[in-house]
């Protein structure tokens, strides 16, 4: 069974995040058949990433606006997504300790909203990179940990908090024997905030010991990563595994292909939320929809043409 | 029989919250160097991919640049609201 017999899988990074939804492929169904015979229905999940709650200045005027349009347009889902997870930098730093647990009770006040409330988190260099990831834990809890949902195995890594862009020794073997109970063929989804490849080094675009943590999933048919931390769409295959990135909720980075420097898009006040937005993939049949925090509208087939390039769909 | 040994130089870069002293550094294409990071005031990285040249707080690595040109090299080692801008540039001739 290859991978995509196994596993229909959509997936996008949306502007205000990246909805996706899995849709066990027929041949995988006696794999995920319950004791009971009924087979795993399927679901859809959100990524946010880089809110940076407590960001003020150029580029971007709105502070917490595009993540709070992102929480009501993913309220406004139908059907709800079982879960939400979020890839880092959910707060910008601040020297003042006392300051940046403000900025994560804003946060946590901020995502409260949703209605999804199952919410998973993992830090980006901003959260925790100054103190170790010790205002993080004390807010949100562990800084990896791995959990199943409805047949995938869900895997959040901490690529930050030792102040590198790096996961460690220590994270990856607890990776190697949390994946050692699965069979190959088992989806899994790792999320964490930096990309596991060498996507741009000289913008710090990379996890020093990515490959190290691609190593331990290389066994895996059916690989899934997402991060955030660019502030931009990307999508990779390297190998077996498809390596999503989700845009930002607070300004846009440039392509690297085409721009000189790691500089913030400017802010467009006639598109305050150009390039953040939501987009939302559903199955049977596949679709798409981009829609921008401010239009409302959906915008098109941009999304399913990167996906299929990417070799997802 | 006399032997020989090319003794690498040994290049100093200072790093401080957001800077690197100095800010462009000259090395010649074949000859071994040292580069030796010294972080003054909190843990800083200096990393440059094309050079293998991967450190962090106050370490060294010997390279021997084989490509001439222009290379960025950055702090990778988060260190505040700057950290982003914080590089510096290797010119090997």
């Amino acid at each position: 069974m290859d991978r995509r017999s196994f596993l229909k899988f959509s997936a996008a990074s949306l502007g205000a995040g990246a909805l996706l939804q899995f849709t066990p492929a027929q041949a995988a169904i006696p794999f995920f058949t319950r004791r009971n015979g009924e087979a795993p229905s399927p679901f859809s999940f959100v990524q946010l990433s880089d809110t940076h709650v407590g960001f003020s200045g150029p580029p971007d005027p709105l502070g917490t606006k595009a993540f709070e349009r992102a929480v009501d347009t993913i309220n406004a889902l139908d059907p709800l997504p079982d879960l939400v997870l979020f890839t880092g930098d959910l707060t910008h730093d601040s020297e003042d300790a006392s300051e940046h647990a403000a900025r994560m009770k804003r946060f946590k006040e901020i995502a409260s909203r949703l209605r999804v409330k199952k919410r998973f988190h993992v830090p980006g260099e901003h959260d925790s990179a100054l103190d170790g990831g010790t205002l993080f834990k004390e807010h949100f809890g562990e800084s990896h940990y791995a959990f199943d949902h409805k047949g995938v195995h869900f895997v959040g890594l901490d690529n930050v908090s030792s102040g590198k862009p790096m996961v460690g020794k220590e994270q990856i073997a607890w990776l190697q024997r949390d994946v050692a109970r699965f069979s190959k063929t088992t989806p899994i989804v790792v999320f964490t905030h930096r990309p596991l490849f060498d996507l741009q080094p000289e913008w710090e675009w990379f996890t020093t010991d990515g490959d190290d943590v691609m190593n331990v999933l290389a066994p895996f048919d059916n690989v899934t990563i997402l991060y955030g931390h660019i502030h931009r769409a990307h999508h990779r295959t390297i190998g077996n595994a498809q390596h999503h990135a989700a845009r930002s909720l607070i300004f846009a980075f440039p392509d690297p292909a085409t721009a000189a420097e790691k500089k913030a898009l400017p802010f467009d006040k006639e598109h305050p939320f150009k390039n953040l937005g939501i987009r939302e993939v559903s199955s049977s049949p596949i679709a798409i929809d981009d829609i921008e925090l401010t239009a409302r509208e959906i915008s098109g087939t941009e999304g399913v043409q990167q996906l299929r390039k990417g070799g997802v769909l | 029989m006399k032997k020989f040994f090319m003794l690498a130089v040994v290049v100093i870069i200072n790093a401080k919250r957001f800077e690197f002293s100095p800010a462009e550094v000259h090395l010649k294409k074949g000859e071994p160097v040292t580069i030796r990071l010294v972080s003054t005031d909190r843990p800083h990285g200096l990393s440059s991919k094309p050079l293998g040249i991967e450190l962090d707080g106050n370490d060294e690595v010997t390279i021997t640049p084989q490509t001439a040109g222009t290379f960025k090299a950055i702090c990778d080692h988060y260190c505040g609201s700057g950290h982003g801008g914080m590089k510096m540039t290797f010119i090997v001739e």
